[in-house]
């Protein structure tokens, strides 16, 4: 079949690897609409939140305390310092517990208790937001009396703890044997490898992890509403309950008045935004140290 | 990390005894030299295994103080796995098992009680990829040892950092740059840098495990270079599967192979002169002549 005007013919395979040329395309086209399906509701959930956020946003909204339902003005202080406090209490708690765990399962863990913690912390990454929310609802809310912004965090750190665990753990998986090898024969202890050598190498990829636990739980309302309840006023009292974006989001985009609504998508995209700003800001931070994976 | 089994034979030689009777053994287990040089290591029926799979079968060797020993043999044959039982670092394995005696200067490694950090504090490795720490710089990669023996001196540091990397001919070419990340270097310099991390802690021995075997030739050179300079001040155990470099470099060479279905045996122990030109066992002659692996 070869002819001197078609020198790349391949005779008897030539269908074949037309038909394998086909599938390639198909393949990749399919591939591109995946990608695609994926990304657009991304775009567009950005692309609303600029353009329903952004004009609602004013000084006001960040400085003054909700006014009473149906004037409208006021901001949303009391919610943005609430977010603030209760998630930062959430990491102060979780962070160190979870890396506590990851460190655990990766260098102690390869046996059978490592196994049963690894089980009992995917149990605790599936297990619904609402219903850690109940759970603390009856460990701290019932006993203390009263709900409170330590119990809303508490409810936070348990959701962030699986997430940041099970990252940890697979970062420290990835450092290199070789590494830790390296350290031994240096007459290091295994704590100390794992101090000063393995957790120092798998920082970069802890952190995005404690990014991710923390976008996560910024945005969560539901642990919250019968843990740290809300609060129409300002208050920095964490055994007082307290007030959280999320949560005023829901009650201002269910709510009947036309500035709710602009405040609930004001409030969307300052949650989005700062997450975001957080996010890459620690990661310019960090994430500049150079990890080599050998 | 699962459970290291350690459990020694010789165990039960009285300790004393097996001290007074070191130059007998020398004459008894294989010994390189004649010559009544001080003994570094000395390690008696040495068998190591992975599980039920042994990779080392019975081996003993006496090894002389400030000199350079190289193990050689085909891929599989136990070298590594037996120096890294001389530093403890085998027991690492899943399931790892050595037995028989490995005494330091006279001394059992693997005695009851013994912290294998100290004994690897005494019997610095070097490994076969260039591995610095990602996270440090040149300084600090040369000082993490002595960081991990908890000195605190700047001043001490410092100036263990500077002779360590003049040790390991690498001074000249970091001296403006120690801050910069280990990683940084290239393959040869990254070697050399590990090197002088290794002998920063001052360890009697130096074990080398394949050191060149990831690294041009011209790099390949400069260790070659350096460790016979090192030779001087510490005792190097070198495992090569390059002949050339073993008969470059060694005093003694160590033929091993696995054998009949022993795996893991020593062969041959002899000057390197002696080994390369007049070598004992037909195998031994065989391997050098290239006839195997």
């Amino acid at each position: 079949m070869t002819t001197p005007n078609q020198p790349w013919a391949l005779g008897r395979t030539e269908g074949l690897y037309l038909r394998r040329k086909a599938v390639d395309r198909i393949m990749t086209g399919a591939m591109i609409v995946a990608v695609a399906l994926a990304v657009i509701p991304l775009f567009l959930i950005l692309f609303y939140l600029l353009k329903e956020g952004i004009p609602g946003l004013s000084l006001s909204l960040f400085t003054d305390e909700p006014n009473r339902p149906g004037k409208p003005g006021g901001g949303v202080h009391n919610a943005i310092v609430g977010s603030a406090i209760m998630v930062g209490m959430a990491l102060a708690i979780g962070v160190p517990v979870a890396i506590g765990t990851g460190i655990f399962l990766s260098e102690y863990g390869q046996n059978r208790i490592g196994g049963y913690v690894r089980f009992v912390i995917e149990v605790m990454a599936g297990i619904p937001s609402i219903t850690v929310g109940l759970f603390v609802y009856g460990l701290i809310v019932l006993r203390q009396g009263h709900f409170s912004a330590i119990a809303g965090s508490v409810s936070l750190a348990i959701l962030l703890i699986p997430i940041i665990a099970r990252i940890t753990e697979e970062m420290l998986l990835l450092v290199p044997r070789s590494l830790r090898e390296a350290s031994y024969a240096l007459g290091a202890s295994r704590w100390r490898t794992v101090l000063r050598i393995v957790l120092p190498t798998a920082l970069p990829g802890i952190i995005t992890g404690v990014m991710l636990g923390l976008s996560r739980i910024a945005g969560e309302a539901a642990p919250l509403l019968f843990t740290a309840l809300g609060n129409n006023f300002y208050t920095t009292d964490v055994t007082a309950p307290m007030d959280s974006l999320p949560r005023r989001i829901y009650i201002y985009a269910t709510g009947p008045y036309d500035y709710w609504h602009e405040q609930a998508w004001a409030m969307s995209f300052i949650l989005v935004a700062v997450i975001l700003v957080i996010s890459l800001s620690v990661r310019a931070l960090f994430g500049s140290r150079v990890t080599v994976r050998q | 990390m699962t459970e290291v089994q350690t459990s020694r034979k010789a165990d039960t030689l009285p300790r004393l005894g097996a001290m007074m009777t070191q130059t007998a053994a020398a004459e008894a287990a294989p010994g390189a030299e004649t010559a009544d040089a001080p003994i570094a290591i000395s390690a008696r029926n040495v068998s190591a295994w992975y599980g039920a799979k042994q990779a080392v079968t019975n081996i003993s060797m006496e090894i002389r103080k400030n000199s350079v020993t190289a193990l050689i043999g085909p891929s599989g044959c136990g070298k590594s796995t037996y120096i890294r039982c001389f530093n403890r670092m085998h027991e690492f394995a899943p399931n790892a098992r050595v037995e028989g005696t490995i005494l330091l200067e006279g001394a059992d490694i693997y005695a009851h009680g013994i912290d294998p950090a100290r004994v690897r504090q005494r019997i610095g490795m070097v490994f076969q990829k260039p591995n610095p720490f990602p996270t440090m710089s040149i300084a600090e990669n040369v000082a993490a040892g002595l960081r991990f023996m908890g000195v605190r001196s700047k001043s001490e540091i410092g100036d263990r950092v500077e002779s360590s990397l003049k040790l390991a001919a690498l001074w000249d070419e970091v001296k403006d740059d120690l801050k910069k990340p280990g990683i940084a270097l290239s393959g040869g310099q990254q070697q050399r840098l590990c090197i002088a991390r290794t002998i920063a802690v001052e360890p009697e021995v130096v074990l080398m495990d394949e050191p060149c075997s990831a690294l041009d030739p011209v790099a390949t050179l400069k260790i070659e270079d350096l460790m016979r300079g090192l030779a001087e001040r510490y005792t190097i155990i070198i495992v090569t599967h390059n002949m050339q470099q073993a008969a470059r470099v060694s005093d003694s060479t160590a033929f091993m192979l696995s054998d009949e279905g022993v795996t893991g045996q020593l062969i041959e122990y002899a000057p390197t002169q002696d080994l390369f030109t007049n070598p004992k066992d037909k195998r031994t002659e065989d391997y050098i002549s290239g006839r195997f692996g």
